[in-house]
């Protein structure tokens, strides 16, 4: 039980993916929420290839999990200035108003 | 060992309750703060898998620049609280059961999921070989190996950046800018004019 292996590890970033993806389709009037579940999806993966990485002892997926930090660092700026953006011209950042993409 | 397994189980459980928090909070500030708390804790399991460059790196640039750009933006939004918790219930018992399922279709895969025998001679990096720290590690695959991803993650981050500022940036009328070309390009006879006054009748 106190042994900590790589199931562990797994079960743990499954958990943090699900709970991920649960918050997109619970939070539908904030996109500042839904970005936070993408960053917690992102944080899963993150795990996943670190515990890859120290169970099967190669030095790679520790890598991977660098370059996934940058693009998520980088999604989430542009994530939020299309954010600021909308609220500008709208108003609003209610994921449903956004359908109407006139204007 | 029994040290390591208590700390993983604090960790995770704190993990997981923040992430529970974060998508479950009313107020998005609070779940900011919860975002930067399963960012720590994050940053610990790291520390426990050995990657410590890495958990460094989680907690000054996810919680140092990530979190704080959050923070930014909910703040400077001018939202009410109240509509956006409107039909919060009404999504739940569809995504309860997406997540049922992914998380079944997860177990399912790690169950039945066996690493091959001879994976060990596939390794680019084997960190047995490796007789240093981790970040020296790192650096020596990042600089080496990895040196074009490298400087595609930079592009990413300066294409980031760039796009970022274009979105956000908007003329404002009413401010008034030095433009210093003008300032510079501006010749005397444009703004002076000598007049010729007689003396003893005033202008």
């Amino acid at each position: 039980m106190l042994e900590i292996g790589l199931s562990h590890y797994l079960v743990l970033a499954a958990i943090m993916f699900t709970l991920g993806v649960f918050g997109i389709f619970l939070n539908r009037k904030n996109v500042i929420i839904i970005m936070m579940s993408i960053e917690l999806i992102l944080l899963a993966v993150n795990i996943n290839l670190v515990a890859f990485s120290a169970h099967l002892g190669d030095m790679v997926g520790q890598v991977f999990a660098l370059f996934v930090l940058t693009v998520a660092a980088g999604e989430a700026a542009i994530g939020l200035a299309i954010l600021v953006v909308y609220f500008r011209n709208r108003g609003t950042i209610a994921v449903e108003d956004i359908r109407i993409m006139k204007g | 060992m029994i040290i390591q397994g208590l700390a993983f189980y604090m960790f995770a459980a704190i993990t997981v309750a923040a992430g529970v928090m974060v998508i479950s909070a009313r107020n998005p500030v609070h779940s900011v703060l919860f975002l930067i708390l399963a960012f720590f804790n994050s940053a610990g399991l790291f520390v426990l898998m050995g990657a410590e460059f890495l958990a460094m790196i989680l907690v000054v640039v996810y919680v140092g620049a990530v979190a704080v750009l959050f923070m930014f933006v909910v703040m400077m939004l001018d939202i009410s609280l109240a509509e956006m918790r409107a039909g919060f219930l009404q999504y739940l018992p569809l995504g309860a059961m997406i997540g049922f399922v992914l998380v079944m279709e997860l177990g399912i895969i790690g169950g039945s999921w066996v690493i091959a025998d001879n994976v060990d001679k596939n390794f680019v990096a084997p960190i047995v070989a490796m007789k240093t720290t981790n970040t020296e590690a790192l650096g020596n695959m990042l600089y080496t190996h990895y040196v074009y991803y490298f400087q595609a993650a930079g592009m990413i981050l300066l294409v980031a950046m760039i796009g970022a500022i274009v979105l956000t940036h908007r003329k404002r009328p009413d401010a008034r800018k030095q433009n210093i070309g003008d300032q510079v390009s501006r010749h005397p006879s444009d703004t002076l004019e000598i007049k010729k006054v007689s003396s003893g009748s005033g202008v």
